[in-house]
C-alpha cells in the first residue's frame, strides 16, 4: 500500500480507522467520494446510522457485513438509487469530487457512478445494442463501435464474443452477462463503478474471471463492491468497511481489517463465528 | 451537455405527463358514459318504465316491463344451463382429470370463450331455433347459457386448486371420501370466489344483444313460457335507439341506465367479495 | 364403513362406486365432456350449414365484391373490408392512448392510485355493446357531422381517406367506438405485463444515466414488447367480432369506399341486421358463411394472443441463462 506522493482531496476518513499508521495511509491518499454524518430510513425505520467514510480514488473499496447490515443500501445511496423507492430518505452529505451528489441532477450523476447488480441484467437487445445503449442516449458522437470495443476489451470479453455482436445478450452464460453488464457500465466512462454482489449468481470459475477483472479496473475506474463473501473481499479490495445494523464498526486497509481487526465485532465476523 | 441533458428531462417530464394524460382519459370515458345517461335517462325512470307494456308504434308513453322480465326470465334460464355445466366440469378439471383431458376441456372452454357473440346467436339458432320453427327464450337462454360456461368452468378450476393442501388432507385423514372431501369442504372453502365468477358471467351475459336477436327475438307483449319469442332489455334499447321516434330514445336511455346500473353493480359487488374473501393468486 | 385396502386403482370399480367417488368422477366427467362437445358442435353446425356459398362459390365468396340478395350473388368482400378498416381505425386510436396509459399505471402510479384505476378501467370493461352503440349514435354520430368531419375534411379533403360528404355515421364513427371499447383490455394486459418485468431492467437502465422516460420507452416497455403485441392481437379479435355498437354507427351500406366518412358494413353487422330477413337458403347460408369466416379469424388472434402474453410473463421470471 503506497501513501501517494501528492494528498489532492484528502479528508479525515472514519474514526474507526485505529492504528496511527493505517490512519495516515488512508488519510493521504485522494478520496474520489466521501459520505458524511449520513442517516437513511425507509419511512420511519431507520437503516443506516451515522455513516461516515472516504471512498479513495482509483482503489477497491469493500463494503461487508452479514445480511441486514445495510451494506447494499449504503452502496445505494452512492449513486441515489434509493430514491426508486418512494418512502426512503436521506440525510447528511454525499460528496462526489467534492460536490453534493444530492444537489445535482441525477440523470447527470449516474453516468458518472456507473452501476453492476447482483444478477445479470442484460436488455433484451444484441450485445451491440446493450453496450452502446450508454453511449446513445447521451448523445455520443463518436464511433459506436470503437467504444464497444474497448468496453468489451475493459471487461475481459472481446475475444469471446468479438463476432457475434449482433447476437441477444441471452445467449450468453451467467458469467459472460455479468462482463457484458461490467462493459455496458463502462461504456459511459463512470467514475466511480458500484458493484452489488456481482459474483454471488455465478459460478466460481466466472467469479474468478471477474475477480481478476476488478483488479485490472481500477487502474481505469474507482471500484465500490458490496459482498458477502469475506475472502474476496481479502482478495480483490484495498479497503473494507465492516458494518453491523446499519453502521461502520470498522474501516481500514484490508490487509490491517483482516489481520489486525480492530475492533472484537469485526474479529468474530470474518472468524466465522456469526454472519 | 447541459442543454442536451435539459433536453432528455424535458421529453422525460413531457411524455410522462402525456401517460398520464391517456390514463386520465380512459378512465374519463367511463364517468362520461355514466353521465350522459344519468343526464338522459335518468328523468324517465318512473313506475310506468317498470310496470307498463310498450304502446303501439308511434305513441308515446308505456314501459318495458315485457322486457325486464323477458330478460329475468332468459338469464335465469341461462344460468341454469350454463352455471352446472362451467361449475361441474370445473370440478372435473380440478379435482379428478388427468393432465391430457384437462388440456382438452380447457382449451375447448377457450375457444368457446372467444367465439364472437353473433356466432353463438348462429349456432343457437340452427340448434333450437330452427328444428322448432320458431323464435324463444330458451334458444337465448341456450345461447347466453353457453357464453356463461368458460368463465364459470375456469374460475371454478383455479378456485378449488388454490384451497390450501391441509385443508384436503385434514379431511381424507379423518377418512372422507375423495366427493364428501370436495362437497364438504373444499367447495365450500372456495365459494367466495366461484360466487363471484357466476355474478361475473351473468353481468356479462346480461348486457348481451347480438346472441338475441335471432333467438329470442323480440315481443311487443308478455310472453308466457320459454318457447315464444321473448322481448329482453338489451334488444329493446337497440329496436328503441335506432328509431326514428323521439319517446323511444328516451326510452333506450332509460333503459340503458337500468341496464349499465344493473351490470355495474353486479361487477363492483363481485369485486369487493372478491378482495376481501380469499387470497387470489396475483401475479 | 370405508372399504379398506389400497388406495387407487387396485381397488374394483364397484367398491369405489359405493363410495361415490367414482360416480361423482364420472358425473364431473360428463359435464367436462359437455363442454368439449357444445363447442365441437359449434363448428361443426357452422360447417355443414355453410355448404352451398360453398359449393356455388367456393373461395371467390372471400373476393367478390356484390352482395345482391335479389339476384342471389353473395360476396363477402365490402364486409371484410368494413370489418378490417374500422379495427385498424380502432385500433390506431387506442393502441397509443391504451399503452400510455398502461406505461402511466405500471411505472409512475403508486400502487393504490394504479389499482384503483385499474378497477373503473374493468368496469369499463364491463359495459355492454348496445350502451356504447347508444352512445355512439346520440354522442359520437353527431360529434362527428359537426366537429370531426369538418376539421379533417376542409384542410385534408382532398386525400382520399377524407373525402366526399359524412352523414355522421361510417368507417371511422365506427372506429372511433370500437376504439373506446377496445382500450380495457389493450390497458389491462399491458399493464399486468409491463408490472412483471423484473425490477432490475429498469435499475441498469437508470444506473447508466437514463432519464425515467428513457428507462421505460426503450429498456422496460421493449423488454414487454411481445406481451403488449398479445394485448393488442386481443384487442383485435375483441373488435372484429363487435356487432352491436358498429351496426348502429357504421352506416349499413354493403360497398368498399375509400373515405372513412363513407357508410359501410362489417361481418358481424350484416349478419345482425339480415339474419332475421334471409330469404332463402343461399341467402341465410351466406351469412353463416360470414359468421364461420369471422370464427376463424378471431381464433386464430384470440391463439396468438395467448401465445404472446405467456411468452412475456414467464421471460420476467427466468432471464439469464
Amino acid at each position: 500500500m503506497q501513501a501517494s506522493t501528492k494528498p489532492e482531496l484528502s479528508v479525515n476518513i472514519v474514526t474507526n480507522v485505529t492504528t496511527p499508521a493505517a490512519r495516515e495511509t488512508a488519510a493521504a491518499l485522494p478520496m474520489r467520494m466521501t459520505v458524511s454524518k449520513v442517516n437513511f430510513y425507509y419511512g420511519t425505520k431507520q437503516i443506516l446510522f451515522d455513516i461516515n467514510m472516504g471512498i479513495a480514488d482509483k482503489r477497491v473499496t469493500a463494503l461487508i457485513g452479514p445480511s441486514g447490515c445495510g451494506k447494499s443500501t449504503l452502496l445505494r445511496t452512492l449513486n441515489r438509487m434509493h430514491e426508486t423507492v418512494n418512502t426512503s430518505r436521506l440525510e447528511g452529505e454525499i460528496l462526489l469530487d467534492s460536490q453534493n451528489i444530492l444537489a445535482q441532477d441525477v440523470t447527470a450523476l449516474r453516468r458518472r457512478v456507473g452501476m453492476v447488480f447482483q444478477r445479470p441484467n442484460p436488455f433484451p437487445k444484441s450485445i451491440f445494442d446493450n453496450i452502446a445503449y450508454g453511449p446513445r442516449i447521451n448523445g455520443y458522437k463518436g464511433s459506436l463501435a470503437d467504444i464497444v470495443e474497448k468496453s468489451l476489451r475493459n471487461a475481459a470479453l472481446w475475444e469471446e464474443v468479438k463476432d457475434h455482436l449482433h447476437k441477444s445478450a441471452y445467449e450468453l452464460s451467467g458469467g459472460q452477462q455479468q462482463r457484458l453488464c461490467i462493459a455496458r457500465a463502462l461504456a459511459v466512462d463512470p467514475e466511480v463503478l458500484l458493484m452489488d454482489e456481482p459474483c454471488s449468481a455465478l459460478d466460481p470459475i466466472s467469479t474468478a474471471k471477474i475477480e481478476e477483472l476488478m483488479v485490472e479496473l481500477k487502474n481505469l475506474t474507482t471500484i465500490v463492491i458490496v459482498t458477502h463473501n469475506m475472502q474476496q473481499a481479502a482478495r480483490v479490495s484495498d479497503f473494507t468497511a465492516f458494518l453491523l445494523t446499519g453502521q461502520i464498526i470498522e474501516f481500514n486497509p484490508t490487509p490491517l481489517l483482516f489481520t489486525t481487526p480492530g475492533d472484537p465485532r469485526t474479529e468474530a465476523y470474518i472468524t466465522g463465528r456469526f454472519g | 451537455m447541459g442543454r442536451r441533458l435539459r433536453w432528455r428531462r424535458f421529453v422525460s417530464n413531457f411524455m410522462l405527463a402525456m401517460t398520464g394524460v391517456c390514463a386520465g382519459v380512459s378512465v374519463l370515458v367511463l364517468f362520461l358514459i355514466l353521465g350522459y345517461l344519468l343526464f338522459n335517462g335518468g328523468t324517465s325512470i318512473n313506475w310506468d318504465f317498470f310496470t307498463k307494456l310498450p304502446k303501439p308504434v308511434g305513441e308515446t308513453g308505456g314501459g318495458m316491463s315485457n322486457a325486464i322480465v323477458g330478460s329475468g326470465k332468459i338469464l335465469l334460464l341461462a344460468s341454469l344451463f350454463g352455471v352446472p355445466i362451467g361449475f361441474l366440469g370445473g370440478i372435473y378439471l380440478a379435482e379428478f382429470s388427468g393432465k391430457g383431458t384437462a388440456s382438452v376441456v380447457r382449451y375447448a372452454a377457450d375457444l368457446l370463450n372467444g367465439v364472437p357473440s353473433i356466432v353463438i346467436g348462429i349456432f343457437a339458432y340452427s340448434l333450437v331455433v330452427l328444428p322448432f320453427k320458431h323464435f324463444s327464450a330458451l334458444a337465448g337462454a341456450f345461447a347466453l347459457g353457453m357464453m356463461m360456461i368458460p368463465i364459470t368452468l375456469r374460475s371454478t378450476e383455479e378456485f378449488l386448486k388454490s384451497v390450501p393442501r391441509m385443508l384436503r388432507e385434514g379431511a381424507m385423514a379423518l377418512g372422507a371420501s375423495k366427493w364428501k372431501t370436495i362437497a364438504t369442504v373444499i367447495v365450500p372453502a372456495a365459494y367466495r370466489g366461484i360466487l363471484t365468477a357466476i355474478l361475473l358471467a351473468l353481468a356479462r351475459v346480461a348486457g348481451e344483444t347480438a346472441p338475441l336477436l335471432f333467438t329470442a327475438f323480440g315481443n311487443r307483449y308478455e310472453s308466457h313460457g320459454f318457447s315464444q319469442p321473448t322481448a329482453t332489455l338489451p334488444v329493446m334499447i337497440y329496436t328503441y335507439a335506432v328509431s326514428p321516434y323521439e319517446d323511444w330514445h328516451r326510452q333506450a336511455w332509460a333503459a340503458g341506465l337500468v341496464l349499465l346500473g344493473l351490470i355495474l353493480i353486479i361487477n363492483i359487488l363481485a369485486r369487493t367479495i372478491l378482495s376481501r374473501g380469499i387470497a387470489v393468486p396475483r401475479s | 364403513m370405508p372399504s379398506a385396502g389400497p388406495v387407487g386403482g387396485s381397488r374394483s370399480f364397484f367398491s369405489r362406486l359405493r363410495d361415490g367417488d367414482e360416480f361423482a368422477r364420472l358425473v364431473t366427467l360428463v359435464f367436462a365432456a359437455t363442454v368439449v362437445l357444445i363447442t365441437a358442435a359449434l363448428v361443426w353446425e357452422l360447417w355443414i350449414n355453410s355448404v352451398l356459398p360453398r359449393q356455388k362459390f367456393g373461395l371467390h365468396f372471400f373476393v367478390t365484391q356484390t352482395w345482391d340478395p335479389i339476384m342471389d350473388e353473395f360476396g363477402a368482400l365490402p364486409f371484410i373490408y368494413g370489418t378490417l378498416v374500422t379495427s385498424v381505425v380502432a385500433l390506431l386510436i387506442s393502441v397509443p392512448l391504451g399503452i400510455g396509459a398502461a406505461i402511466f399505471l405500471a411505472e409512475l402510479a403508486p400502487p393504490s392510485v394504479s389499482d384503483t384505476l385499474q378497477f373503473f378501467i374493468d368496469l369499463l370493461a364491463a359495459v355492454p355493446s348496445v350502451i356504447y352503440g347508444l352512445l355512439g349514435v346520440f354522442t359520437v354520430v353527431p360529434l362527428m357531422r359537426t366537429v370531426i368531419y369538418p376539421l379533417l375534411n376542409k384542410p385534408f379533403g382532398f386525400l382520399p381517406i377524407f373525402k366526399g360528404p359524412s352523414y355522421g355515421v361510417g368507417f371511422f364513427t365506427a372506429g372511433i367506438v370500437l376504439a373506446i371499447m377496445v382500450i380495457p383490455y389493450i390497458i389491462s394486459v399491458s399493464r399486468e405485463v409491463l408490472l412483471s418485468v423484473p425490477r432490475d431492467q429498469r435499475e441498469a437502465a437508470l444506473a447508466l444515466g437514463s432519464t425515467r422516460w428513457e428507462s421505460t420507452w426503450k429498456v422496460v416497455v421493449p423488454f414487454a414488447r411481445t406481451g403488449i403485441l398479445g394485448s393488442i392481437f386481443l384487442a383485435l379479435a375483441r373488435a372484429l367480432g363487435e356487432t352491436m355498437a358498429v351496426t348502429m354507427v357504421i352506416g349499413n351500406t354493403p360497398k368498399i369506399a375509400a373515405s372513412l366518412f363513407a357508410p359501410g358494413y362489417s361481418i358481424a353487422a350484416v349478419i345482425a341486421n339480415e339474419f332475421t330477413e334471409a330469404t332463402g337458403d343461399l341467402y341465410l347460408q351466406s351469412l353463416i358463411a360470414l359468421g364461420l369466416a369471422l370464427f376463424l379469424l378471431t381464433f386464430i388472434l384470440n391463439g396468438l394472443a395467448r401465445l404472446l402474453i405467456v411468452v412475456t410473463t414467464q421471460k420476467g421470471s427466468g432471464v439469464a441463462a
